[in-house]
């Protein structure tokens, strides 16, 4: 019997995962031995603290590109994407943190109570919210920073379902509209467990697949799976079906096209502030997995891959653009605008080479902060049964609150695309390598989406400025001072990104290098 | 003839250098400055400086009067007298790189003290002029901006500071011919303005950028030192360019049209800027690059012929008006026009040109000034048929006016003889036939200029009175209008021997005009054509005291074919319609049927069909679990299908 050795663990590039995980079970330990009072002034600072801390590690870490216990990946992309993820993660923070707004936040206290009972009404306009949502915040952080750094599709797997099961909890922790935050939650959960066994069935598949390498053992670590392309005597049939298996359960994450379905519902339904960290770090991670499962692991199968997802990015761009167009719900027109992004995004995976990755990686946090800022808006304007998102509700709003509107309009004008928004530079960024690498079609796709997309923003913007305000134009509530500090973080990241993309682009491209 | 029409090119032109400013001259930027912050501070502070604002306006041109003057004496010391001051670096692209920079030589000296020193009896003037108008502070905010964009345009190093202060004028001018926003006529004639000058302009940016394609700069020296090595033709285009340019700005043929219409800004507007100042600017472009017209033959034929025809234009039509400000407004067209003759015939004609530019910028604008004086004492009755014997009433403006009056019809000694006659004698000097046709239509405007003044001069201030009924006792006009016009007098009666004597002298500092080649006999004899020049002129004058010393009819006469043309402008308007206006319209409401028609019903399709479309396949979004799990379904299925098509090679 061989004797058990245990593989040596570099614990400094381990170190954000840990430090989230253990903010994440110290927050459970605050939550039941804490006093109720005290339980949101400890919450809030501690997963502050532990994502400066995190944040901190992967700057210090930031020259490392190692391979620990064979199953997580430091490299470029991962500490960029990491750090993407925390510093939108903190953002979102200050959104879930604000109880300036409404009364106890935007959570509910007791989740377990009957939607529209007598009790439920009570606990909507008097209880504290829930101190639950900073746990299950920094458990999903943690399994994302993971699912970006997993070097083989099992831990990527883990990892998926990690950061997934507690966003389906946050879905259904909304104050207001209870049951439509619910029916959100389980809609998202059912879809997300459906979307999970596609991601195994194909993870099967590829194990079966590198069984077919003569010189080294089966695995699913992506370095086999990087061989097992070039040279597995196994039939292609298991490859092509496993690869398409796993592309799917890592498209439903992305959101797109046909895999999106779940993303309006669940947008609309979900507190505000964790559909903005939906919006902004899932999208972070789902395309990070994406970029090392298609540059890594089956990038010998390029030519193979790039017209499937090719078409998938166009109809995801499509179905965006063209949905978003009737919504009359602003959080609906937001997901769809995200679901579009989702192509654009596509588009950039599909460019070849380090423009590409760097592009990519740029698009993710040039969007997350400025879709963020966006939720931070939707959170404000707000009447006495909460959030008013029913477009009708926001015309006139430029007559009652010029401010507010005016930032509204600069985000719509950013995911618009135009110049001195991130909006631009970032669409740029993933372009401009896509049609270096040949890709002139996605990229022609891409703008004509993008001229239909302009549409319902432009629309919002009419509303807003030109509409006379009625009766029922909700008030712009003053943002508590979190709220402002996310909004006006993402604002000025959208401008500053617009204006002189030029330190994060370099940063990018520095990153762009997997190890192997 | 065939020497003329060949590219020949003149011998190549010298290396222009200029110093570098110091000592005083390095504050020349203040010229622009002081105007420029004065027109910001009137305009930012709004009514709070209603009660001071017009002394502001003037002494900051006041004080840029004698900046310019010490400059000015300061320059006479140096041995070079062109310094060059580089503020910054405006432009850098790629290759092309521009100096925001200011050169100050004896040409834009001369220039700088028209400007401010003229500029600053207007501002005096206006003050009084405009006392009673509730816009007087924007009114002098405006008037400043000229001010410092004319300096920018005279004093900058490069073409492309001298187009930005030639925008900024055509800014400033458009506001003041609209000033009065209220009267459509007004508004009109800025717009006409403003379009006229967009086509002189547009030659003008494209002439900048044929020098940036062919040379790789715009700076003045380096394009003057290497435009010997160009070819032929890109010169000519060049000039040509150049000249839609000046003639534009002018009121040149054939872009003239819409000088006379510029009347309706306030008179002191038509005094500084449509007489004295910013219509001299295309002379001045054509001063200034003389390296560029005199390297091409055609090209100074092209300028002559346009002078020639402008001043016969602006004479003839001059004769039929009977609105005073009208008839100076052509008579400036026709006045310019001889500036274009001298500066077209090259060599030292355009120093002659600029003598002639600075004593009509004094003996128009008096002249404008007075015919102000005379509206503001006749309730702003402009109609020369409704003056008649104001001698009596308005002494100190008869005299003044009277002053201008002899200057502009180049009676001996005033300043108009002393700047125009060097024009027809050097008009005569040419070679041949040019000379006759030159030397002769210089001639005829002489005698037409003598008859037209005359003729404005008589039926306002003598013969018998033809006032409208609402007036009484014609007031003269107070001090602050009265000592501009003295000033201006004194200068139109002693300014143009001093001019012509010093004048070309100094200007031969200026880069590339100090070609003073000895003068050949021409086809007439100099003291044959002064003779001639003179009795031309005393003839017209008197054959217009003949006709109108008993009055006129007070209401338009039938006339014969001349001057009913004449009436209407020779038709230029007519043909600016027929031929351009008419089209215009038509092709404006051809592409708007197509717009409507073609376009937006192609768009507004589209839109429907998004939309609709969008509205159709909403309806897919059932909100049910079990649909999404079916499409999620179907869509994985149709992946994983498209991939294994891919293995089989199905879509290769």
């Amino acid at each position: 019997m061989t004797e058990f050795v245990l593989p040596p663990i570099d614990y400094a590039a381990l170190a954000p995962i840990l430090i989230m995980m253990g903010a994440a079970v110290l927050g459970v330990l605050v939550e039941a031995f804490v006093p109720r009072r005290l339980r949101h002034p400890i919450q809030l600072p501690l997963a502050l603290l532990a994502l400066l801390a995190a944040l901190t590690m992967v700057v210090l870490n930031a020259d490392k590109r190692v391979i620990t216990i064979g199953v997580i990946a430091i490299d470029g992309p991962t500490l960029f994407l990491q750090g993407a993820i925390l510093v939108l993660a903190a953002m979102a923070l200050l959104l879930v943190g604000e109880r300036a707004i409404e009364r106890g936040g935007a959570f509910v206290a007791q989740a377990a109570i009957t939607a529209d009972s007598p009790d439920d009404r009570r606990q909507a306009e008097k209880a504290g919210g829930a101190g639950e949502v900073y746990p299950l915040l920094t458990f999903a952080v943690g399994g994302m920073l993971i699912f970006v750094s997993a070097n083989d599709l099992l831990t990527m797997f883990i990892a998926l379902e990690v950061f997934s099961l507690p966003l389906y909890l946050l879905c259904a922790l909304a104050r207001r509209r209870r049951l439509l935050s619910q029916e959100a939650a389980m809609k998202y959960f059912l879809l997300g467990a459906y979307a999970s066994a596609f991601f195994l069935f194909g993870l099967a598949m590829i194990y079966g697949f590198t069984a077919g390498l003569g010189d080294r053992a089966a695995g699913v670590d992506f370095a086999t799976i990087h061989a097992a392309v070039a040279n597995s005597t196994a039939s292609p049939v298991l490859l092509f079906a496993g690869m398409a298996l796993v592309a799917i359960g890592l498209l439903f994450k992305a959101a797109a096209a046909p895999f999106h379905v779940w993303t309006p519902d669940v947008y609309q339904g979900a507190p505000t502030p964790v559909t903005g960290f939906m919006a902004a770090c899932t999208k972070v991670a789902a395309f990070g997995a994406l970029l090392r499962v298609f540059h890594v692991a089956f990038e010998g199968a390029r030519w193979d891959f790039t017209p499937v997802l090719g078409a998938v990015a166009v109809l995801t761009m499509l179905v965006g653009a063209v949905f978003a167009v009737t919504q009359t719900d602003i959080k609906r027109l937001l997901a769809y605008s995200s679901i579009a992004n989702a192509g654009y995004l596509l588009v950039g995976v599909l460019a070849p080479g380090r423009d590409g990755l760097s592009g990519t990686m740029f698009y993710l946090v040039a969007y997350g902060f400025t879709v963020l800022a966006a939720f931070a808006v939707v959170t404000l304007v707000r009447d006495a049964d909460g959030e008013a998102t029913h477009l009708s509700r926001w015309a006139g709003l430029g007559r009652r609150s010029p401010l507010y509107a005016s930032v509204f309009t600069f985000i719509l004008l950013a995911f618009a695309g135009i110049p001195l928004t991130s909006g631009f530079t970032s669409k740029f960024a993933v372009f401009a390598p896509a049609l270096d690498g040949g890709q002139t079609w996605l990229v022609i796709a891409g703008v004509l989406t993008s001229m239909v997309l302009a549409f319902p923003y432009l629309r919002v913007v009419v509303m807003m400025w030109l509409s006379e305000p009625g009766e029922s134009t909700p008030t712009v509530t003053v943002p508590g001072g979190l709220t402002s500090a996310a909004l006006v973080i993402g604002v000025i990241a959208t401008l500053a990104l617009g204006v002189a993309p030029g330190p994060l682009l370099d940063l990018a491209t520095g990153a762009a290098d997997f190890v192997r | 003839m065939d020497e003329i029409l060949t590219y020949a090119q003149a011998a190549p032109a010298e290396t222009v250098v200029y110093a570098t400013a110091d000592g005083l001259l390095s504050s020349v930027w203040l010229l622009v400055a002081i105007p420029l912050v004065s027109a910001a501070v009137l305009l930012l502070l709004g009514k709070r400086a209603d009660r001071w604002g017009h002394w502001l306006g003037v002494a900051s041109i006041g004080a840029a009067f004698l900046l310019g003057l010490a400059s000015f004496f300061s320059l006479r010391g140096l041995e070079n007298k062109s310094v060059e001051l580089s503020l910054w670096d405006f432009i850098a692209v790629g290759g092309l790189h521009v100096d925001f920079g200011l050169l100050f030589d004896p040409l834009a000296g001369v220039f700088v003290l028209l400007i401010t020193g003229v500029g600053s009896l207007i501002h005096l003037y206006a003050v009084e002029y405009m006392a009673h108008d509730p816009g007087r502070r924007r009114f002098f905010a405006y008037f400043n901006l000229f001010v410092a964009a004319m300096l920018l345009l005279v004093l900058g190093n490069n073409y492309v500071m001298l187009y930005f202060g030639w925008e900024g004028v055509g800014l400033a001018s458009y506001l003041l011919i609209s000033f009065w926003t209220d009267r459509p006529s007004a508004a009109t004639a800025g717009k006409k303005a403003f379009l006229m000058n967009r086509v002189g302009d547009a030659g003008l940016a494209i002439a900048i950028f044929i020098m940036f394609a062919t040379l790789g700069t715009t700076q003045y020296d380096e394009v003057f030192s290497n435009v010997g090595a160009l070819a032929g033709g890109t010169v000519l285009v060049l000039g040509l360019l150049l000249l839609l340019g000046a003639t534009g700005k002018s009121g040149q043929f054939p872009l003239h049209a819409w000088l006379p219409d510029a009347m309706e800004g306030p008179t002191p507007v038509s005094a500084l800027i449509h007489a004295a100042t910013m219509v001299t600017a295309g002379v001045y472009l054509i001063a200034r690059s003389n390296v560029i017209f005199s390297a091409n033959h055609t090209l100074q034929l092209v300028v002559v012929s346009v002078g020639a025809l402008t001043l016969l234009i602006g004479a003839i039509i001059g004769c039929a008006k009977d609105d005073i400000k009208r008839v100076l407004a052509w008579s400036t067209v026709s006045q310019i026009g001889y500036m274009f003759l001298g500066v077209g015939l090259g060599g030292a004609a355009y120093a002659l040109a600029i003598v002639h530019l600075l004593a009509h910028g004094f003996f128009k604008a008096n002249m404008f000034l007075g015919a102000g004086s005379v509206m503001h004492g006749m309730n702003d009755q402009v109609d020369i048929r409704r003056f008649g014997g104001l001698s009596k009433y308005m002494k100190i403006t008869w005299l003044t006016f009277g002053a201008g009056w002899l200057a502009i019809i180049g009676m001996y000694p005033f300043s108009g003889f002393w700047s125009k006659e060097p024009i027809v004698v050097a008009a005569f000097a040419r070679e041949g036939w040019s000379a006759w046709l030159f030397g002769g239509a210089a001639l005829l405007g002489a005698g037409l200029t003598a008859f037209y003044m005359t003729r404005l001069f008589i039926l306002t201030f003598h013969g018998p009175k033809r006032w409208t009924e609402d007036i009484e006792h014609p007031h003269e006009s107070p001090p602050l209008m009265t000592i501009p016009l003295i000033l201006l007098a004194v200068g139109s009666l002693g300014a143009g021997w001093l001019l012509a004597t010093s004048v070309p002298e100094w200007l031969t500092g200026t880069g590339g005009l100090e070609a003073a080649e000895e003068h050949h006999q021409g086809a007439l004899g100099h003291a044959a054509i002064t003779t001639l020049a003179l009795g031309i002129t005393v003839l017209g004058a008197a054959l217009a005291w003949y006709v109108f010393r008993n009055g006129t009819a007070t209401a338009p006469q039938p006339a014969g074919v001349v001057v009913t043309a004449a009436r209407k402008n020779l038709y230029t308007d007519t043909v600016n319609e027929a031929v351009f206006e008419k089209p215009g319209i038509f092709l404006t409401r051809a592409l708007v049927y197509l717009d409507n028609r073609g376009i937006d019903g192609l768009v507004n399709g589209l839109a429907a069909g998004v939309g609709g479309g969008s509205g159709r396949l909403r309806r897919l979004q059932t909100g049910f679990v079990r649909s999404y799990a079916t499409s999620i379904l179907t869509g994985a299925l149709l992946v994983v299908a498209a991939f294994l098509a891919v293995q089989a090679g199905w879509l290769a």
